[in-house]
C-alpha cells in the first residue's frame, strides 16, 4: 500500500524538539542524550528492538517519567512535563499499546472520564458527544459515540482511545506499537486514519519494530539501539536492509525456509479431531477444531490473539482436558495422556506464557533445564538425583544454545527474556521431540533472538519434527510455515499451502470472514 | 494484547504460597529479629519494673543454665523439631499445614493403641511398630485434608486446622472411654510397658532418645528434599505448580504426598511425646506444639536443620520462662509474646523484600520496554 499526500516540510520549524534527554534507571541509561525533532503533519516513526527505550522516551514526553537532564521544546518554548496533565495541555497525547478503556462504558462515557471539562460532576454527555462525532467525521474514525466499548472491535476501540487523545486537544500523537492487535485489514485502516491525521497538520510519533509498517507509513525514520539514537533518515531514502542493520547493529542472516510441501502424503503424525472446549466460565473457546501435521512440517496457525489459541496449545500439552474431540499422535489416542505420559511420547511444549510455564524463575538454570527429565536415567536414579549428569546437561544445554549466564546457579529470573527463551527452548528441543507445539515462541524477543529462535525451529523442522506454530504474528507464521491454517472464534477458517494464499486473504480469515 | 489466562484445571495456588514467598529470611535477618523481639520484650518486662536484664538472665539460666535444664529445654525441643520439618515439607510444596496439632495427637494415641496392644513384642520391635503406626496414623489423618485440596480444591489450612479439633476431641474420648486406664478416673490410657519407653540418653535428667529421631529425620528431611527426585517435585511444584505441570510432574500427587509425609512426621512427633517423657498417651499431650512448630519452621527458613535449631531456640524459651516467671515474678506469657514478635518482624521483613523485588520488576520492565 502506497499512500501519496503532501509531504511535510522539514525546513520550517519544528513543532517539537527534544534535546539531549537523559533517562537512567540506576547504572542502566535507558535514554543516552536523545535528540529528535517532530515537524507538524509529521508522522515520525520510532523504531528499535525491544529495551531500545522507546518507551522510555515517550513516558518522559508525556510526563510519566522525568529526565536526568535535557530539554523539551514545543514551537520553540521549553516546557516541563511534570504530569499527564501538562502533556495533556501542552498537547500530546498517547495511545497505549494496551487500551485504557472500560469495556462496560459508552465511548462518550470513556472520552469525558476525568475530564471536569465536560460538566463537573455530571458531564454533559451530549455535548461530549457532539464533539466525538465532529472529531470522527473530520478524520473518518467511524466511531459511534453512543455504543458500548464492549461491542466494538479491536481496530473500532484503538480509533476511540485516538478520539480520546484528539478530544483532549492533542496536536502531536504518540502511537505505541498500534499495529500489534490488529489484523492486516485493520492495519490498512489504521494508517488511513493516520494519513488524515497528519494531512491536518497534527503530528504522528509512530513507534513500532516492525520495518515493513514503518517504510509504508512513516515521511521520517529515528533509529533507537541500546538508548541512542544511531540516526535519523528520510523514509524515501532508506529501506528495509539499512533499517534492520541500524536497528540491530549487525547484517541479519538470511533465513533460507526450505519447504517441504510434498511431505503432506504420508500419514500424518498427530491428528487433531473435532476438538470442542468449553471452560469453567461456560465459554466455548473452541469449537471445532481439525487439524493434521506431519513429520517434518511446520503448520502455522494464524490468528488474533484470543481465538482459542491458548486453550489450544494447552489442551494439546496435557493441561487441559477437552470436552469432546480426539488427538491422536504416531497412531495413539493421547486425548487424555498425562504431560508425562505425552513427554515420553516424544511431545514438547514451547509455552507462551515461558515465565509462568516455561520455568521456575526461582530456581537455577541447572534446575530448570530438568524440569522434564529428572526422573528418567541417568538423570536420577532409585529417586536420587544425580548432580553430575545434571550438572554436564546443563553445562551442554547452555553452550550449545547459547545461554548467557553468570554461572549455573544463577536463578532464572534474573536472565534476560531472550536467554529465558533460549533455556526453554534448549529443554524442549535437546530431546529431538517428534512433536513441538510451539506457542508464541518469539513473544517479546529481540530480533536477534527472534531470528536465533527461528533457525532452531527449522533446524527441528529438518530433522523431522512435526511443528504446530501458533503466533499472533502473521508475518512469522507466514514465513516459516508450510502449511497454514487461520483460527477464529475456536474454529479453523481454513488451511493453506505456502505461498498458495494471498495476505489479505488469510487477514479476512483471521478477521472472521468467511470465503 | 489480551493475554488469555484460561483458569481451568490450573492447580490451585494456596494461601501457603503467598506466605511462602515473603518468607524467605537470610541468617541475618533470622538472627536480626530475634534481637528486635527481645528488645520490644525488654520494654514490656520494665514496664512491669523489673530489670529486663535480670529477667533475660532468668530466662537463660531457665532454659540452658544447667545440664538438667538444658535437658529439658531439648525434651520441649524435640516435638517441636519433628513436627516442624513435617510442616516446612508441606510448605515446601505449597501447602500450608495448620494441622500439626492434630495429626500429633492421632500418631500419639494410634501408637500408644499398638504399644500397649502388642505389649508381649520386644522392644527392638515394638519400638519400630509403634513408630510406623504413628507415622501412618498422623500421615492418614493429614491426608483426609489433602484429599480433600486435590479433588475438590478445599483449602488445607481451613480443613487442617478443623481436623485438629475433631482430633483432639476425638482423643478425649478415646482416653475416658474405650482406651481410659483401667480403674483411673483421669484422661489417660494404661502406661506402656516398660520396653516401649523411649531409653533416656542424658544421666539424671529426663532427655530421652526421642532428640536423637528428631536429628536423624532433620538430616533425612534434608537429603530428601535436595537430593531426591521427589524432594525437587516438591520444591518445584511449591514454586510454580502451573510449570511443574506442564513438565510433567503429577502436581496433585506432590501436594497429597507431601502433605501426608508432613502428617506423619507430626504423627511422629506424637510418639515421641507418649513414648518418651508421659510412657502413655494423656488428654492434653500437647501445650500446642503443633501450632508452634509452625513458627518453628519458618523460623528456621523452611530448612530441616534450620528448623532444629529453632525448636532448641524455642524450647529453650518455653523453659526458660517457667523459671524466669518464678525468679523474677515476670509472666511467662511475655516468653510467647516474644516467640511470636520474632515471626512478626521476620514476615514484616520479607514483606519488604516483596515490595522491593516488585518494584525493581516494574523498574526492570520500564527498562525493557
Amino acid at each position: 500500500m502506497e499512500f501519496t499526500e503532501k509531504k511535510p516540510s522539514f525546513d520550517d520549524q519544528p513543532i517539537l524538539q527534544v534535546k539531549d534527554i537523559v533517562v537512567t534507571y540506576g547504572s542502566f541509561v535507558a535514554n543516552d542524550h536523545i535528540n529528535l525533532d517532530i515537524h507538524p503533519g509529521e508522522i515520525h516513526a520510532l523504531l528499535g528492538e525491544n529495551g531500545a527505550g522507546k518507551t522510555t522516551l515517550m513516558k518522559v514526553l508525556v510526563g510519566l517519567l522525568q529526565p536526568k537532564s535535557g530539554k523539551i521544546f514545543l514551537e520553540n518554548q521549553e516546557v516541563t512535563i511534570n504530569s499527564a496533565i501538562t502533556a495533556q495541555s501542552v498537547g500530546i497525547g498517547m495511545v497505549h499499546q494496551h487500551f485504557m478503556l472500560i469495556p462496560t462504558l459508552t465511548v462518550a462515557q470513556n472520552v469525558c472520564i476525568g475530564l471536569r471539562s465536560a460538566g463537573y460532576p455530571f458531564p454533559d454527555l451530549r455535548k461530549v458527544s457532539n464533539r466525538i462525532r465532529e472529531l470522527s467525521e473530520r478524520y473518518n474514525l467511524q466511531v459511534d459515540p453512543n455504543v458500548k466499548v464492549s461491542q466494538l472491535s479491536v481496530g473500532a476501540q484503538q480509533r476511540v482511545e485516538i478520539i480520546k487523545v484528539l478530544y483532549r486537544g492533542a496536536r502531536i500523537l504518540i502511537l505505541d506499537e498500534p499495529t500489534a492487535v490488529l489484523t492486516p485489514q485493520e492495519t490498512d485502516g489504521l494508517f488511513e486514519v493516520i494519513q488524515n491525521l497528519a494531512q491536518q497538520n497534527n503530528s504522528i510519533i509512530f513507534i513500532s519494530h516492525k520495518l515493513n509498517e514503518v517504510m509504508t507509513i512513516s515521511h521520517r525514520i529515528t533509529v533507537l539501539r541500546q538508548g541512542k539514537v544511531v540516526a535519523t533518515r528520510n523514509t524515501p531514502e532508506t529501506d528495509v536492509r539499512e533499517l534492520a542493520r541500524l536497528m540491530v547493529g549487525h547484517d541479519l542472516g538470511n533465513l533460507n525456509v526450505r519447504h517441504n510441501v510434498a511431505k503432506t502424503t504420508t500419514p500424518p503424525l498427530v491428528r487433531i479431531e473435532n476438538l470442542r472446549f468449553v471452560d469453567e466460565r461456560k465459554l466455548e473457546s473452541l469449537r471445532r477444531i481439525d487439524l493434521d501435521i506431519h513429520e517434518g512440517e511446520i503448520h502455522g496457525i494464524a490468528g488474533v490473539d484470543g481465538n482459542g489459541q491458548e486453550e489450544l496449545a494447552r489442551i494439546l500439552a496435557g493441561l487441559f482436558t477437552p470436552t469432546a474431540g480426539k488427538v491422536w499422535l504416531a497412531g495413539q489416542d493421547i486425548t487424555h495422556a498425562s504431560p508425562a505420559r505425552r513427554i515420553s511420547a516424544g511431545m514438547a511444549y514451547i509455552p507462551g506464557d515461558r515465565q509462568r510455564t516455561g520455568l521456575v524463575l526461582d530456581m537455577s538454570v541447572i534446575e530448570n533445564s530438568i524440569l522434564e527429565l529428572n526422573t528418567h536415567n541417568p538423570y536420577s536414579k532409585n529417586g536420587f538425583m544425580n548432580f553430575n549428569e545434571i550438572n554436564n546437561l546443563a553445562t551442554n544445554l547452555v553452550q550449545s544454545y547459547d545461554i548467557r549466564c553468570r554461572d549455573l546457579q544463577q536463578n532464572v529470573g534474573t536472565l534476560s527474556g531472550g536467554n529465558q527463551q533460549k533455556l526453554v527452548l534448549a529443554r524442549q528441543l535437546f530431546r529431538n521431540p517428534r512433536f513441538i507445539i510451539a506457542m508464541q515462541p518469539t513473544r517479546g524477543l529481540d530480533v536477534g533472538a527472534t531470528e536465533y529462535v527461528h533457525s532452531m525451529l527449522i533446524e527441528q523442522q529438518k530433522m523431522g519434527s512435526a511443528i504446530l506454530l501458533i503466533s499472533t504474528e502473521l508475518d512469522e507464521v507466514l514465513e516459516l510455515s508450510d502449511r497454514i491454517s487461520v483460527i477464529y472464534g475456536g474454529q479453523i477458517m481454513g488451511t493453506f499451502h505456502h505461498g498458495q494464499t494471498k495476505k489479505e486473504t488469510i487477514g479476512l480469515l483471521m478477521a472472521g470472514k468467511t470465503l | 494484547m489480551t493475554q488469555p489466562s484460561p483458569e481451568t484445571s490450573r492447580p490451585s495456588v494456596s494461601f501457603g504460597q503467598i506466605l511462602q514467598r515473603v518468607f524467605n529470611p537470610d541468617l541475618a535477618s533470622t538472627l536480626g529479629s530475634i534481637v528486635l523481639a527481645m528488645i520490644v520484650g525488654a520494654g514490656l518486662i520494665a514496664l512491669r519494673g523489673v530489670n529486663p536484664l535480670l529477667a533475660y538472665q532468668a530466662l537463660f539460666d531457665g532454659a540452658f543454665g544447667n545440664l538438667n535444664s538444658i535437658a529439658e529445654s531439648l525434651i520441649v525441643a524435640t516435638p517441636l523439631a519433628l513436627a516442624g520439618i513435617g510442616v516446612t515439607i508441606a510448605f515446601r510444596a505449597g501447602v500450608f499445614n495448620v494441622g500439626a496439632e492434630g495429626q500429633l495427637y492421632i500418631g500419639a494415641i494410634a501408637s500408644t493403641y499398638v504399644g500397649l496392644k502388642f505389649a508381649n513384642l520386644p522392644g527392638y520391635l515394638l519400638i519400630p511398630l509403634m513408630m510406623l503406626t504413628a507415622m501412618l496414623a498422623g500421615g492418614l489423618w493429614a491426608g483426609i485434608a489433602g484429599l480433600l485440596k486435590v479433588w475438590m480444591g478445599a483449602s488445607e489450612m481451613i480443613n487442617t486446622i478443623m481436623l485438629n479439633y475433631i482430633a483432639t476431641f476425638l482423643v478425649s474420648y478415646l482416653v475416658h472411654g474405650p482406651l481410659q486406664e483401667p480403674g483411673s478416673p483421669l484422661g489417660q490410657t494404661a502406661m506402656l510397658p516398660a520396653q516401649a519407653w523411649l531409653v533416656h540418653i542424658l544421666p539424671r535428667t529426663r532427655l530421652h532418645a526421642g532428640l536423637i529421631i528428631a536429628v536423624i529425620v532433620s538430616i533425612i528431611a534434608a537429603v530428601v528434599l535436595w537430593r531426591t527426585t521427589w524432594g525437587f517435585h516438591i520444591r518445584v511444584v511449591g514454586k510454580n505448580p502451573i510449570a511443574a505441570q506442564a513438565a510433567g510432574i503429577k502436581v496433585n500427587w506432590i501436594l497429597l504426598s507431601a502433605l501426608m509425609a508432613s502428617g506423619a512426621l507430626a504423627g511422629l512427633a506424637g510418639f515421641g511425646e507418649a513414648a518418651g517423657p508421659q510412657h502413655r498417651m494423656i488428654e492434653y499431650i500437647s501445650p500446642g506444639y503443633g501450632y508452634t512448630a509452625i513458627v518453628v519452621a519458618l523460623l528456621g527458613q523452611l530448612n530441616p536443620l534450620g528448623v532444629l535449631a529453632a525448636a532448641i531456640l524455642f524450647g529453650g524459651l518455653e523453659v526458660g520462662a517457667t523459671t524466669m516467671e518464678s525468679a523474677v515474678g515476670v509472666p511467662s506469657a511475655v516468653v510467647t509474646v516474644i516467640q511470636y514478635l520474632i515471626v512478626l518482624f521476620l514476615i514484616g521483613r520479607g514483606a519488604f523484600d516483596l515490595i522491593r523485588q516488585k518494584l525493581h520488576r516494574e523498574k526492570k520492565l520500564e527498562q525493557r520496554t
